[in-house]
C-alpha cells in the first residue's frame, strides 16, 4: 500500500503565508543595512534569547533533522548522545571560557580570530577550506530539499530548487544576518510546532511508551542485541559489539563528546558568529547557553518519531511506508511519517516546517560564507583599506555569488554522487583538528604561528592517514585496510580523536622549536593568561549571569543523563 | 521599535493557528482524520499556535508601550 495524499488549498495557504513572512523579515530589516557591520555581524545589537535559539536553529538544518530522524531508527536513544555529551559540554565551554576572546577581541569572524593570535597563513588555510565547506553545506542541502519535493509532492526539481534559493538569497540579501537569525528564531518555533503533534499521534499508534519500548524490543532482539538496547544511552557502550551504533563509551565520549562536539560547537564560524552578533558581552555568552536548553529536548521531535517509524516497520498492519520505494532510506522517515498521519491543514504546517528547516541551514551558510568571504579572503588578499560602503556591497555580493556556487553545487551533487562524498570527507578531515588549535591558541601564550599552522596540517594528514588505515561499512582502508571497525560512526570519532591527538601534540612540539612573533600587548584579549578576568556587565540579574546559566544547563544534562542511562 | 522580532513571531503564529482552528473546526469528525487516528490535529494545533503567538504578541505590544513613554 502506497501512501496516498494530495495538498489542498489549505496547504498550500499555510506555505504561501509562511513565504510572505520570511521575505516581510527580511524587507523590514532593509532599512537597517547602512554598513558592512550591520549586514554581515547584525550590528552587535541582538538579545541574548534570539541568538540563543538561532545558534540552535542553524544547526537544525533539514539535514540534521532527517539524519537524526534515520539515525533514531538505526540506533535509538543511543542518538541522544548528540544533544548531550555531543553538545552541552562543549556549548557550556564557549559560553564561559571561549566567548570573551571571539567577542571581547576585534575579530569578526573565526578565522580572524587565527590571523590575530597566530599569523596570515593559518587564517588562511582556516578561511579557504570555511568558505568552500558552507556553499557546499548549502548547496547539498538545496538539492536535498529539490529531491524531497520531488519524490513527496511531485513538484519539478528544477523549480523547488531555484525557488528555494532566490528565497533564500532575497531574505539574506535584504537583511543580512539579522535576517537570517530572525529567520531561524521563527524557523525553530516552526519546525516545533509541525513536528510535535507527529510524536503525539505516533506514540498513540504504538501503544504509547510502553508500546514503543515493547516494539523496539523485538527490533532489538531481531537484530541480536539485549531488548533493551534501543531505549538506553550508555547502558550497552561497555562493548561496541552489543549496541547498535558499534561503538565503546570511550570512543563516545573522547570522539564525540570531546573532540568533535567541542570542534563543531567551538569552532566553528556558522554557529559561533550568532553567539558574536548578541548585544553585549555577557549576552554572546549566554547565547550558547540559552540555546542549551532547548538543544536538550530537540531529540523529542526528532528522534522519537525515528524510534516510533522503526517499531511501525515492525507492524504490517500498519500499513507505513517510507515514500519514494526506497525502504532502506531511512532518511525519508520523517517526511513518510508526515504524509502517513498528517490530515490536510496539518499537512501543509508539517512540509512548511521541513522547509523552514532547510532554509535556517541554507542561510546559516551563506550568512557565514559571505562574512568569511568579505574579512578574511577579499579584505585580507584582494581589495585591503577600501571604505565600508565598499565592503557592504562586497558582502551583499558575495550573498549572490555564494548562493550561485550553491545552485552549482546542488546539481553537482545531482549528478556526481562520489565527488559529494569525496569532498565530505576532506572537510571532515580538514575539521577534526581544529579544536586542538584553538585550545592551545586560547590558553597557552606560547603557542606560535607555525607551531599552528604546522599542526593544524599535520591533524589534517593524521585524519587521513588513519581513515586510509581503517575500514567500516566498506569506507576507507584506501592506504591499507589494517583495522576494522564495527561501524562509520565508531570510525569518524576514532579519526577525529587521532586528528586532535596529532595536532595538539605538533603545535607544543613546532611552537616550542619556533619562536614567538607576537608580543604580550598583541595577545592581550586573546590569550586567557594574558587578559584581565571579564567581569558580567552591572545590571545583570542573578539568573541571567552565564556561571548561573551554565550550572543549571549542566545539571539539566546530567539529570537527562541519568534518566536515560 | 520596527525590529522586534516578536510581532512577526507572533503574528505568524496566530495567522496560521486561526487558519487552521477554523479549518479543523469545519472539518471536525470527518474521513479526513482517519489517517490521524481520530484526532483533530488541526484543531488542537491551531488552538496551541493562537496560544504561543497571542502571547508573543501580548509582550511586543507590552514592550512597545514601555518604550514610548
Amino acid at each position: 500500500m502506497t501512501e496516498t495524499f494530495s495538498l489542498n488549498f489549505i496547504d498550500y495557504a499555510i506555505m504561501a503565508i509562511y513565504f510572505a513572512f520570511v521575505l516581510g523579515i527580511g524587507w523590514l530589516l532593509k532599512k537597517y543595512m547602512k554598513s558592512a557591520n550591520q549586514f554581515l555581524e547584525g550590528g552587535k545589537s541582538i538579545p541574548a534569547w534570539i541568538t540563543g535559539l538561532a545558534f540552535i536553529s542553524a544547526n537544525l538544518g533539514a539535514l540534521e533533522v532527517f539524519g537524526m530522524g534515520a539515525s533514531g531508527a538505526k540506533y535509538g536513544m543511543l542518538t541522544y548522545h548528540f544533544y548531550l555529551i555531543g553538545a552541552i559540554p562543549g556549548m557550556i565551554f564557549l559560553g564561559i571560557f571561549m566567548m570573551p576572546f571571539y567577542y571581547g577581541s576585534k575579530a569578526r569572524s573565526v578565522p580572524e580570530y587565527l590571523k590575530l593570535r597566530f599569523d596570515e597563513k593559518t587564517r588562511g588555510f582556516n578561511a579557504f577550506a570555511f568558505a568552500i565547506m558552507t556553499v557546499f553545506a548549502s548547496g547539498i542541502s538545496m538539492f536535498a530539499l529539490a529531491k524531497l519535493m520531488e519524490v513527496l509532492l511531485h513538484w519539478n526539481f528544477h523549480l523547488s530548487l531555484i525557488a528555494s534559493a532566490v528565497i533564500v538569497l532575497v531574505y539574506t540579501y535584504l537583511g543580512g544576518l539579522k535576517s537570517a537569525i530572525y529567520n531561524e528564531v521563527l524557523q525553530f518555533f516552526l519546525i516545533v510546532a509541525g513536528m510535535l503533534p507527529l510524536v503525539i499521534i505516533g506514540l498513540n499508534d504504538v501503544g504509547g511508551w510502553a508500546g514503543l519500548k515493547e516494539s523496539l524490543g523485538l527490533v532489538a532482539t531481531g537484530k541480536g542485541f539485549q531488548p533493551d538496547a534501543w531505549m538506553h544511552t550508555w547502558k550497552y557502550t561497555g562493548n561496541p559489539a552489543s549496541n547498535p551504533m558499534g561503538i565503546e563509551w570511550f570512543g563516545m565520549f573522547m570522539g564525540l563528546g570531546f573532540v568533535l562536539a567541542f570542534g563543531y560547537w567551538c569552532t566553528n564560524f556558522l554557529v559561533v558568529q550568532r553567539a558574536m552578533a548578541a548585544n553585549s558581552m555577557s549576552a554572546a555568552r549566554r547565547t550558547p547557553l540559552i540555546g542549551a536548553l532547548p538543544k536538550m529536548f530537540i531529540p523529542i521531535v526528532v528522534v522519537i518519531p525515528g524510534m516510533i517509524a522503526a517499531a511501525l516497520m515492525f507492524m504490517p498492519d500498519k500499513g507505513f511506508q517510507l515514500v519514494g520505494g526506497d525502504q532502506a532510506d531511512y532518511n525519508m522517515i520523517i517526511p513518510s511519517m508526515l504524509v502517513h498521519y498528517y490530515p490536510n491543514g496539518m499537512l501543509g504546517l508539517g512540509i512548511t516546517a521541513l522547509m523552514a528547516s532547510f532554509m535556517s541551514g541554507m542561510a546559516g551558510n551563506v550568512t557565514a560564507f559571505n562574512t568569511v568571504f568579505t574579512y578574511d579572503i577579499y579584505q585580507s588578499y584582494i581589495n585591503k583599506g577600501k571604505s565600508d560602503k565598499h565592503y557592504l556591497h562586497v558582502g551583499q555580493f558575495a550573498t549572490i555569488f555564494g548562493v550561485v556556487i550553491s545552485i552549482l553545487t546542488a546539481y553537482v551533487a545531482s549528478s556526481f554522487n562520489n565527488i559529494m562524498d569525496f569532498l565530505q570527507l576532506i572537510f571532515a578531515f580538514v575539521n577534526a583538528p581544529l579544536f586542538a588549535t584553538f585550545l592551545l591558541g586560547m590558553f597557552w601564550k606560547r603557542a606560535t604561528g607555525n607551531g599552528a599552522f604546522w599542526g593544524l596540517l599535520s591533524g589534517t594528514l593524521a585524519a587521513a592517514i588513519h581513515h586510509g588505515l581503517t575500514v567500516a561499512e566498506g569506507k576507507g582502508g584506501w592506504i591499507s585496510p589494517l583495522h576494522e571497525y564495527p561501524s562509520g560512526m565508531a570510525q569518524s570519532f576514532w579519526t577525529a580523536i587521532y586528528a586532535f591527538t596529532a595536532c595538539f601534540l605538533l603545535t607544543m612540539i613546532i611552537s616550542l622549536a619556533t619562536k614567538q612573533l607576537k608580543t604580550k600587548e598583541d595577545l592581550k584579549g586573546l590569550v586567557y593568561s594574558l587578559t584581565p578576568r571579564i567581569k558580567d556587565e552591572p545590571g545583570v540579574p542573578w539568573f541571567e549571569k552565564p556561571s548561573v546559566l551554565a550550572v543549571v544547563v549542566g545539571a539539566i544534562s546530567i539529570v537527562l543523563t541519568i534518566i536515560l542511562w | 521599535m520596527g525590529d522586534d522580532i516578536r510581532l512577526p513571531i507572533g503574528s505568524l503564529f496566530t495567522i496560521l493557528g486561526l487558519i487552521l482552528t477554523i479549518y479543523g473546526a469545519v472539518t471536525g469528525g470527518g474521513e479526513l482524520y482517519k489517517s490521524s487516528l481520530g484526532m483533530n490535529v488541526n484543531l488542537w494545533t491551531g488552538i496551541g499556535m493562537i496560544i504561543f503567538g497571542g502571547w508573543f504578541l501580548l509582550m511586543a505590544f507590552r514592550k512597545k508601550k514601555t518604550t514610548k513613554k
